[in-house]
């Protein structure tokens, strides 16, 4: 008797089963999109935005990665904007602005009316909080603000002295010394003004409440799946934004977002590989977008590591480089052949600079020159997928090509990214590949930060050193007058050229695609997107 | 029996120590500063060193272990070095998408997988056997990495049947309560949703399916050709019973121990091991969780997240043992 109704329960249980399982495969057909997408939906504006990765946070200055800030540019606003599609300065949550000859001080008016999405008042005492909140901070809680700013209340070389309120809509900033990318630096994402009421309630929790001033406001949010903002009715601007609704998703795998796109899932898909762009143009439901390019993709030559502590092993290699074939092979097409560390669009890029053709003989001759031995040299393949470069283990194979004509042989390894790193910051590599987005648009978060002494055991991996680079550098972090900045950094540009640590591959062109009704999406050279303005037609 | 669970639970302890152990300090030996990770590459020395220390990863190895037993004692799985969030309440939501997923993917596995190995065994060396053992052995060998991007192709953009990726429809989310989005959606009422989430699951569930179901197949059609070859079962099969429940009664009752041993290890690992496919089909689960953490060097999330999805795969073990007593009364635990 037990034995029958276990056997009656067990076939009941698997002809349910079987049941529900064959109604979700038969007639899925009909149903479909039309209704989950339909009129209605389409009526109530809403985007969906595809991307790689998740936000850590969407406090803005609690991180330092590039899908928080994908969110969080929509929710606060800064006190200067960059422009459209580029880094020049546009008033934002300031209208206007005026440094004193010194460069010591600078008096920002702002503007009026604003109020944050919680309905806090925005004015100069709700932007000094903000500033106190930074300051007060330490490495853990405000990462990006000691990179940008020198340090933090106290420290030596903190840039900001004091941040002081004079009336209701004026704010004044003393410096302890002028800072050239100052600006520039209070318009990047992570310094959005968040609301005080907010993040004195909320204090660590606020990055899950986030609250500012911008065109839309949070949501919700399902980690590792997707952030939902909407419209923020109040918004000072008249007419903006023009969507109800941004869902911003993740697809970590890259077809899989385009195939999301191509169904119509989803809006705009970021991460497109380059080798898809032809096929997304031939498509009409679709569009390609390139987001202006502030990158470089180059091959690193540790300076103190043989054979490359030889100018001329490093000039050599330089020449024996295919750099044009590269970008036909692996960035099909979508980048520029790089000269200098800092992309053109950047102020105080050396046009005049030669560099180095692809010429084999001379790169032979040179090597003969410095009396290269033949030894074998390691070349590291980037293991990750990076905008500055598609394929590090591809890039790899060809350099290594380009070298044996040269009579250089070299052996190809790679690490795990956050290994790969950390060896070749502590100058492990002989020859490794690496790139650099910018994030403010400005010479010195190139050059410096990736080609001076200081920053030798951080972001100077090829441990290049040089004193007149050095100098020329220092003077252009003080130098306010842009002309006279220029020019040192032009100056710093030849030096480089010739002492050669790095072989300058490509500023590529990062790619996105969108569904051929998306409007008005101007993608930021930063990576940061401003969707105000985006609208479907 | 009761005496027996408790002894098999006195048991984890010393297994889920050792875990903890072990996953301590492998990821200590790869190289990677959690410091660097965080705080990105403009990071600079003075930066690194000052989050290091207040992370406590100044701290010698055998105190950092310890201050994280002490704190597992107490319940607490450490906080992610990364989005700063208690790992006990980001965990959940993850754990809750893979095994929504894996449930689904091993119903499969078992109704296709159990039936093809019995009908293969019952009539052995059929058309049907050949069949279904080429079909099982050429599953086991699929990439499924191959196998999702190719169902989303066929499925999702050719014949547009299906969805291609994620658990709900962006442009109508559920609205989550238990995570489970099945259970949410009927908690809600919202039955259109109940369908865009089965949706949601086929294709995925169906490529995370492939390899046990493949497995199931062949254990349960060489475990039923052994039990098949029986004198009880030439005896009920003299007595008249139609072959239908000789098989699926008398036979199967005996055939399906290591089947059911294979069911249990084969569950544990689609928890773990669902990384290709939760990436493939941007599914939230926590095989992608750990895996982006372990990028991040997160050690909190990677540490307290390996034992999670360990203690579950244990505690699937001693269920599957339990079962086994009570399919087949002449295992006695006591």
């Amino acid at each position: 008797m037990r034995k029958k109704r276990w056997l009656a329960l067990g076939l009941m249980l698997l002809l349910v089963l079987s049941t529900a399982l064959a109604a979700c495969s038969s007639d899925s057909k009909d149903d479909g999109k039309d209704e989950s997408t339909g009129g209605k939906e389409k009526k109530e504006k809403t985007l969906i935005f595809g991307r790689g990765g998740d936000s850590v946070s969407l406090d803005p200055i609690a991180v330092t990665d590039g899908e928080s800030y994908k969110v969080t540019q929509n929710l606060f606003e800064t006190l200067i904007n960059f422009g459209e599609q580029d880094t020049t300065l546009k008033p934002g949550l300031a209208k206007s602005w005026k440094a004193a000859k010194d460069g010591l001080s600078y008096t920002f008016e702002l503007q009026e009316g604003i109020k944050f999405h919680d309905g806090t008042d925005f004015n100069a005492e709700a932007v000094v909080k903000n500033f106190e909140r930074w300051m007060s901070g330490n490495a853990e809680t405000r990462p990006y603000f000691a990179s940008m700013f020198g340090g933090f209340n106290g420290d030596k070389a903190a840039v900001i002295k004091s941040v002081v309120a004079d009336g209701d809509y004026k704010v004044v900033i003393t410096l302890n010394r002028p800072q050239a990318p100052f600006l520039k630096n209070l318009a990047m994402v992570p310094f959005g003004i968040a609301s005080p009421t907010a993040f004195e309630k909320d204090g660590k929790k606020f990055g899950d409440n986030p609250v500012g001033t911008g065109p839309f406001k949070f949501v919700s949010w399902k980690r590792n799946d997707s952030v939902t903002i909407e419209k923020f009715a109040n918004y000072w601007q008249d007419g903006l934004p023009k969507l109800d609704k941004i869902v911003f998703k993740t697809y970590p795998e890259n077809s899989a977002r385009l195939n999301a796109l191509i169904k119509g899932e989803i809006d705009l898909a970021d991460g497109i590989n380059p080798s898809d762009a032809t096929s997304i143009e031939d498509n009409a439901d679709l569009q390609l977008f390139k987001r202006p390019s502030m990158n470089v993709g180059y091959l690193g030559l540790t300076v103190t590591r043989p054979p490359f502590d030889n100018v001329k092993v490093r000039q050599a290699v330089n020449y024996a480089i295919d750099k044009q074939a590269i970008i036909d092979a692996f960035f099909e097409g979508q980048a520029e052949v790089a000269k200098n560390p800092m992309p053109p669009v950047i102020s105080g890029y050396n046009e005049d600079v030669k560099g180095y053709d692809y010429d084999p003989a001379k790169a032979k001759a040179l090597l003969k020159e410095a009396g290269y031995d033949g030894k074998e040299i390691e070349l590291w393949a980037m293991p990750v997928p990076r905008p500055y470069m598609p394929d590090g283990q591809k890039v790899a194979e060809a350099i290594q090509k380009n070298l044996a004509d040269v009579g250089m042989k070299a052996k190809i390894v790679s690490y795990e990214w956050a290994t790969y790193l950390e060896k070749a910051e502590k100058g492990e590599a002989d020859a490794f590949l690496l790139g650099w987005t910018g994030d403010n648009g400005d010479a010195d978060n190139f050059l410096y930060t990736l080609l001076d002494e200081s920053n030798i055991g951080s972001n100077n991996y090829t441990f290049f050193k040089n004193a007149e680079t050095h100098e020329l550098m220092l003077k252009a972090q003080t130098e306010v007058n842009e002309a006279k900045r220029n020019k040192l950094y032009k100056k710093a540009q030849e030096i480089l050229s010739e002492e050669a640590p790095w072989v300058p591959l490509a500023h590529s062109t990062p790619l996105l695609a969108g569904r051929a009704d998306v409007l008005n999406f101007w993608p930021h050279p930063t990576g940061s997107d401003k969707l105000d303005k985006v609208d479907f037609k | 029996m009761l005496h027996y669970i408790g002894k098999r639970l006195l048991q984890l302890i010393p297994v889920l120590l050792g875990m903890t152990f072990i996953v301590f300090m492998i990821i200590r030996a790869i190289p990677g500063d959690p410091a660097q990770v965080i705080l990105g590459q403009q990071a600079t020395k003075e930066s690194v060193a000052s989050l290091r220390a207040s992370l406590g990863l100044d701290n010698p190895w055998y105190i950092q272990y310890f201050d994280y037993l002490g704190s597992l004692f107490t319940g607490d799985l450490g906080e992610s070095m990364r989005t700063k969030v208690a790992v006990s309440s980001e965990l959940w939501p993850y754990l809750a998408a893979t095994l929504e997923l894996a449930l689904c993917a091993m119903i499969l596995a078992v109704i296709i997988g159990v039936n093809a190995g019995i009908i293969s065994a019952w009539f052995q060396n059929s058309w049907f056997d050949y069949l279904a053992m080429i079909i099982a052995l050429v599953g086991v060998s699929m990439p499924i990495f191959w196998l999702g991007l190719m169902g989303q192709w066929v499925f999702g953009i050719q014949l547009d049947l299906l969805p291609t990726s994620g658990r709900d429809d962006a442009r109508n989310p559920v609205d989550p309560v238990t995570y489970l989005y099945v259970v949410d959606t009927i908690i809600h009422g919202r039955f259109d949703q109940l369908w865009e989430v089965f949706k949601h699951l086929i294709l995925p569930a169906t490529a995370l399916a492939t390899i046990p179901m493949a497995i199931i197949a062949r254990m349960t059609r060489s475990s039923m050709l052994e039990v098949m070859r029986s004198d009880y079962v030439r005896t009920a099969r003299a007595k008249g019973q139609k072959m239908f429940w000789v098989v699926y009664k008398h036979a199967l009752k005996n055939a399906i121990i290591p089947v059911l041993t294979i069911i249990g290890l084969q569950m544990g690992l689609l928890l773990g091991g669902a990384i290709l496919t939760e990436t493939i089909f941007s599914w939230p689960g926590i095989g992608r969780y750990i895996y982006e953490a372990i990028g991040f060097r997160d050690y909190p999330v990677i540490q307290s997240g390996i034992l999670v999805v360990a203690f579950i795969f244990v505690m699937i073990n001693l269920i599957v043992d339990i079962l086994y007593s009570l399919i087949d009364p002449r295992i006695k635990y006591d």
